[in-house]
């Protein structure tokens, strides 16, 4: 669209991660989610006068290590700071954050978008606590606060504004959901809220240094919202110009129903949260003895398993950014490698059979039964001939549907390629016999009828026949 | 540094207060006789001293991470305006 054209896209993502702890940031309640309203509160959480938060050390190292994994140089020292706002969602009417001693500053991320790898930089990372949760009373009479969820260890990732476009945007959110993964610090489901997204973005004319005036985007529920979110938002702030307006920086909210941005306060009160240091909470000091303890639990990020995968397997770059995209997903093709050594038809079918079957039902690997054993073992089957990759493909909608092993269901289903060559010889003689049009076609020259009897046979022997075995059979019976 | 009638209203805002005329007047006036107390530590020298966020000299006071009980859910609702389904019912807000 050529308003789109005339202008550069400019994008910063706020992303908030919850850190899956036992128990909560500041406090000895549990951080499950989904229990009755209020009941994981104490003093703490609830903000009463005169209580004492303690830090949770865990959270500390998941911060620190997820502040590692995207390459941030960690404070030496930090701090904790009150942000101060009335909102019924904080019952102690101030956040618990960092303000300008952050954990992490400084870091990159990798992504690749139309086959080209771009770094984002990262300004900082700190450690806050979540808010609770509203819900409004239809009719406006009144909301409903559940504090469960106060006191969730946050970690918040500001990225430098180096994000170009919607599709930079969704690929960092991907890169950015999978790092975290790998380091195990959170459940980074987007559905749950254990990530969230909030994005800034703005647009000049190309050739333009100075930044556009930036709106904030709010309410986007899956990575696919955010994309949808800015494309939107590109076009219209592209329109307002256009239109020789300005754009009004102001907060809007992503309505995923009607695929539009609305303005959500037009006369925005400039935020004024007067932080200061939390006196109850003590000053953080980490030093190289616990930054380097916390470094050895970083496992092999995405990118070297990446790289590794093109190298020791011959992948390709997509293939291997595909199978790498999820930490399931990698330990899935690995557990098959040790069962089979064919890891490129290990990649085809999770890429092909196994990702098809999942989006096409809307599953997640955890929600099917099949194990990467099934699978390398199942391509050991084609490679010994005991399958055709036909057959292979019955087996494998078994393996999803009840994580049966492939071998037990070849033998309940009886599908055991028969490549006996009497066996076949005597259907092959049947079809020939009843089929005589095409047997006379292919006498005139038509080879294609040679296909359309293979196939006679091999739906008498419910695709179990040899494939390679019918044509040879059949052939030498025809030429005969 | 003095504060003016604007900041004290602006103040007042932030802290949802709502202040008569004469309040104002008294706190502007209360508020810049504080400033002026602590505008002595500006004699002091302070350079190449680190600003202080904390008196206490300690750091790294944590725990482990365990669950610990939670309250029963009628003492923690005790203190509540108005309830509804165990929740804490407040006036309507809306984004």
């Amino acid at each position: 669209m050529s308003v789109v054209s005339k202008y550069e896209t400019v994008v910063g993502l706020e992303v908030h991660v919850e850190l899956h702890t036992k128990s909560k940031i500041f406090c000895g309640c549990s951080t499950s989610f989904g229990a009755p309203p209020n009941t994981h509160t104490c003093p703490v959480c609830l903000g009463h006068p005169g209580v004492l938060p303690v830090l949770n050390r865990q959270a500390v190292e998941y911060a620190m290590k997820a502040a590692m994994a995207l390459n941030c140089e960690i404070a030496e020292w930090c701090k904790f700071d009150r942000k101060n706002y009335f909102y019924p969602d904080s019952p102690k009417a101030y956040q618990i954050s960092q303000f300008d001693q952050p954990i992490g500053l400084n870091g990159w991320i990798d992504i690749e978008v139309n086959g080209k790898t771009k770094r984002i930089g990262i300004t900082r990372l700190h450690l806050e606590e979540d808010a609770g949760k509203l819900t409004h009373i239809e009719g406006g009479f009144g909301s409903l606060a559940d504090f469960n969820r106060v006191g969730t260890p946050l970690i918040e990732i500001v990225s430098e504004p180096d994000i170009r476009s919607p599709e930079e945007a969704k690929a960092y959110l991907e890169k950015l959901r999978a790092i975290m993964q790998y380091c195990d610090v959170s459940d980074v489901k987007m559905e749950e809220g254990s990530l969230r997204c909030d994005a800034n973005i703005s647009i000049r004319p190309y050739g333009q240094e100075p930044f556009g005036t930036r709106t904030e985007l709010k309410n986007m529920n899956s990575f696919r919202g955010v994309q949808r979110g800015l494309e939107y938002e590109e076009i219209r702030q592209a329109e307002v110009l256009d239109s020789g307006s300005r754009v009004v920086q102001e907060t809007r909210r992503w309505d995923e129903a009607q695929g539009k941005t609305i303005s959500m306060r037009s006369k925005e009160e400039a935020h004024d949260y007067r932080y200061f240091p939390d006196p109850d909470l003590v000053r953080l000091h980490i030093d190289a003895e616990w930054k380097a303890r916390v470094q050895t639990s970083i496992p092999e990020l995405p990118d070297a398993r990446k790289a590794r995968y093109m190298q020791e397997y011959g992948l390709s770059s997509y293939d291997a950014d595909v199978l790498t995209g999820s930490m399931k997903l990698a330990d899935f093709f690995e557990e098959s490698l040790k069962h089979t050594a064919d890891a490129k038809a290990s990649a085809n079918w999770i890429m092909g059979e196994l990702l098809g079957y999942l989006n096409a039902n809307g599953l997640d690997l955890d929600d099917v039964r099949i194990t990467g054993r099934g699978l390398g073992e199942m391509i050991q089957l084609i490679e010994k001939g005991t399958i055709s990759s036909k057959i292979a493909k019955t087996v494998f909608k078994g393996m999803v549907e009840t994580g049966k092993s492939p071998q037990q269901i070849v033998e309940e289903q009886g599908l055991v390629q028969i490549s006996d060559e009497g066996a076949i010889l005597s259907i092959v003689d049947a079809v020939i016999a009843a089929n005589p049009q095409s047997v006379e076609d292919f006498r005139n020259g038509k080879d294609k009828a040679i296909g359309f009897l293979v196939g006679q046979v091999m739906k008498e022997t419910k695709g179990k026949a040899n494939p390679g075995l019918v044509n040879k059979l059949l052939t030498d019976r025809l030429n005969g | 540094m003095t504060i003016n009638l604007k900041d004290v209203e602006h103040v007042a805002n932030l802290a949802r207060l709502e202040l008569t005329e004469t309040e104002k007047e008294q706190f502007a006036g209360q508020l810049n006789a504080i400033l002026k107390y602590a505008e002595k530590l500006n004699e002091l020298d302070t350079d190449g001293i680190e600003p202080t966020s904390h008196v206490m000299p300690m750091a790294n006071v944590m725990r482990e991470d365990q669950v610990r009980p939670s309250w029963p859910i009628e003492k923690v609702l005790r203190n509540a305006p108005d309830e509804e389904n165990g929740q804490f019912k407040v006036p309507a807000v809306l984004e």
